[in-house]
């Protein structure tokens, strides 16, 4: 059995079921795959490419990025959010991250600062700058919707590898990629979720799509990223990523621009106290 | 005073204008109007029975561009034609920000708050407090102020040099909700013969312990509450003395988090005028998420405050209970909702609020708050405000 601790690290951004789709490249030819099969089990295979995926997006120590979340309605009414991202690799544990809202206007200068972790509850401060007060906000709302959007917090936090239970399922095509198929059951508490199915592509491990299936087991949502783009010649992040709630009809697209990585954050970024000073 | 705090934008704008040719600037803020019902006749016939007023807040931030130099600036305006001291202009923030490896320092006028409780703000005692803007105490003056502010791995370090004090804000005799007896800002006493140029200090230590926040801190200077005395000017009216006491106070703010469980408190030890005295809000909130297999959060909270001065000193808070719930409806206009009770459980006095947002398009939001008060008693001191039920709109169009 492969020790769950091998190799934990931070994958992710905020906002990343992304990064597991960035996966690695790393691992295992095809012809390494198919011989191991023989002796794997689907759960082996299935830790194996989650771990192979974290593996490959290593290093990449911090980025920034631009983020435009619309959402839309079933009528087709949208609303827009403009979000800055600053995320920080974490070694042994989960990202930091925070996200600065510049709109909708009434919430310009709203901070959100996440500490994830695996298992553990996230630590989450909100800063809210008309009454210029750090709030610590529980995240154990893990299920609940981000800023009314289809993504829910689970979906934006990083992933990392001990937060789900995996077994491979297929291989197949997925686009102009070829895919692992592999499902994913939530380890950690209050999932609003009984699993999830995703596709990695075997060439880079960029997560193309994830289906959510709710607490009833029906389909709830789906996920599909598209426009990846390889950052500092290893780190792949795809340009759009479409929610779409297959319940309720509505849908919410994030648009991400100005990537940048290795841009000197630290700690020093990510305190809660200075939640304040940020513009 | 407030002739003194206009002058400053005019100063700082221009200041501001210099520096800007360097660095970035961004401009922001909100207009708004704001329409107020009450729903009994005032108790005194020059008070208005409804009002409408508008407010202009606009917001100018900007940096030299060095990463380690920035200033942000925030006007606060009212036009209220009615209530000639609502009618006012506030300058809550016009700061240099300089920002040196784990150190930073602030230094020019700005509002800050601390604490966690709902009820009262006990520990939260630097800014003064912009009374004729509402009765929560969460509208703060600027204040004038050196905020030097450490990180260190063992906690954050806030030391405040705080010059200039500013006075509270009192309605006018046509002001509505307010005191029997209008507070008559020119008779204001100060106990200390420095006035309004007493050196106030302040000190604070912060840190989170994993799910623990702990925040104590230590004020010396000018008590920001007045105490209010009636008297009798010369001709003949009758009206109240705020008189503006020097304490040094202690305090303590505690946040924890076990699951759906928040516990708060807040202790102060206040000394003055030769006496000392301890009151505390403590509390809970209790958090449902998603109710119904919907997307509503639902929090439920108490708190209790309680003030060991004799009776006859005590603030509103002092054997009080607070049961509340607080929605969240996680909707794409971020609709919520504060409703809360408070009770005196020695005087039975009941006061009722309820505040509710939400996001109307893109750049207006709507406000409703209602405050009503029933059952208060004579010796309460709410009984001023027991005509003053309210129901208060607001529509603000951000920029």
């Amino acid at each position: 059995m492969h020790n769950f601790r091998v190799a934990i690290k931070a994958v992710a951004s905020p906002f990343t079921t992304v990064a597991l789709l960035v996966i690695a490249l790393v691992p295992l030819t095809q012809v390494q795959a198919q011989t191991q099969t023989q002796t794997q089990t689907a759960a082996e295979k299935g830790l194996e490419i989650a771990e192979a995926a974290q593996a490959f997006d290593e290093g990449f120590v911090d980025f920034t990025a631009n983020m435009n979340m619309i959402l839309k309605t079933k009528q087709g009414d949208t609303s827009t959010r403009i979000i800055r991202i600053k995320t920080l690799e974490v070694e042994n544990d989960g990202d930091k991250s925070l996200s600065i809202f510049d709109e909708p206007a009434d919430v310009k200068g709203t901070a959100m600062l996440t500490y994830t972790h695996g298992l553990e509850p996230d630590d989450q401060w909100l800063y809210l700058p008309a009454l210029k007060k750090v709030k610590r906000i529980n995240s154990r709302n893990k299920s609940g919707p981000f800023m009314g959007s289809t993504f829910a917090f689970e979906d934006l936090g990083s992933q990392e590898v001990e937060k789900y239970r995996y077994q491979y399922l297929k291989q197949e095509s997925c686009g102009d990629w070829m895919c692992y198929v592999i499902e994913r059951t939530p380890a950690y508490e209050k999932s609003g979720y009984t699993k999830q199915i995703a596709w990695i592509d075997t060439q880079a491990y960029r997560l193309a799509k994830v289906e959510f299936y709710d607490r009833k087991k029906s389909l709830l949502k789906t996920l599909e990223a598209s426009e990846f783009k390889l950052y500092i010649g290893k780190h792949w992040r795809p340009g759009k990523m479409n929610m779409v709630n297959h319940q309720n009809g509505k849908s919410t697209v994030l648009e991400w621009t100005n990537y940048q990585f290795k841009t000197g954050l630290s700690d020093r970024d990510f305190r809660a106290q200075s939640l304040k000073r940020l513009k | 005073m407030m002739r003194k705090f206009l002058f400053a934008p005019i100063l700082g704008g221009s200041l501001l204008v210099c520096s800007t040719l360097a660095g970035a600037a961004e401009f922001s803020g909100n207009i708004a109007a704001e329409a107020l019902f009450f729903g009994q006749s005032a108790s005194s016939p020059e008070q208005l029975d409804s009002n409408l007023t508008l407010s202009f807040e606009p917001q100018w931030t900007g940096d030299w561009g060095d990463g380690d130099n920035s200033w942000s600036s925030k006007l606060f305006l009212r036009a209220d034609d009615r209530d000639s001291e609502r009618n006012h202009v506030d300058l809550r923030e016009l700061y240099w920000l300089h920002l040196n490896g784990d150190s930073e320092l602030r230094v020019g006028i700005n509002t800050l708050f601390w604490g966690v409780t709902e009820s009262q703000h006990l520990v939260d005692v630097v800014n003064q407090v912009d009374q004729v803007e509402g009765i929560d105490g969460e509208d703060k003056l600027g204040q004038p102020m050196i905020h030097l502010k450490h990180y260190e791995d063992w906690g954050v370090v806030d030391l405040l040099l705080l010059p200039g004090f500013r006075e509270r804000t009192f309605q006018s005799i046509n002001g509505r909700p307010r005191t029997s007896l209008v507070v008559d800002t020119n008779a204001v006493q100060y106990q200390s013969s420095d006035e309004q140029s007493h050196i106030d200090y302040a000190f604070r230590y912060s840190q989170i312990f994993d799910d623990l926040d702990l925040g104590l801190t230590w004020f010396k200077g000018t008590n920001r509450n007045p105490i209010l005395t009636p008297a009798v000017k010369s001709n003949g009216l009758a009206i109240l003395i705020p008189t503006y006491n020097q304490m040094t106070q202690l305090g303590l703010d505690l946040q924890l988090m076990i699951e759906a469980w928040t516990w708060k408190l807040e202790l102060i030890h206040r000394e003055t005028n030769g006496s000392s005295f301890e009151a505390s809000t403590m509390g809970f909130e209790y958090t449902f998420y998603g109710v119904f297999d919907s997307d509503i959060n639902i929090g439920t909270l108490a708190e209790y405050s309680y003030d060991n001065r004799s009776p006859s000193e005590r603030g509103v808070f002092d054997r009080d209970l607070l049961i509340g719930a607080r929605l969240a409806f996680n909707d794409a206009q971020s609709t919520d909702m504060l409703i809360g009770l408070v009770i005196d459980t020695e005087k039975q006095s009941r006061t009722f609020r309820i505040e509710g947002s939400r996001r109307l398009g893109d750049s207006w939001k709507g406000t409703i708050e209602v405050q009503a008060f029933s059952n208060i008693d004579k010796s309460d001191v709410l009984t001023l405000f027991s005509r003053d039920d309210y129901l208060l709109l607001e529509l603000a169009r951000y920029f």
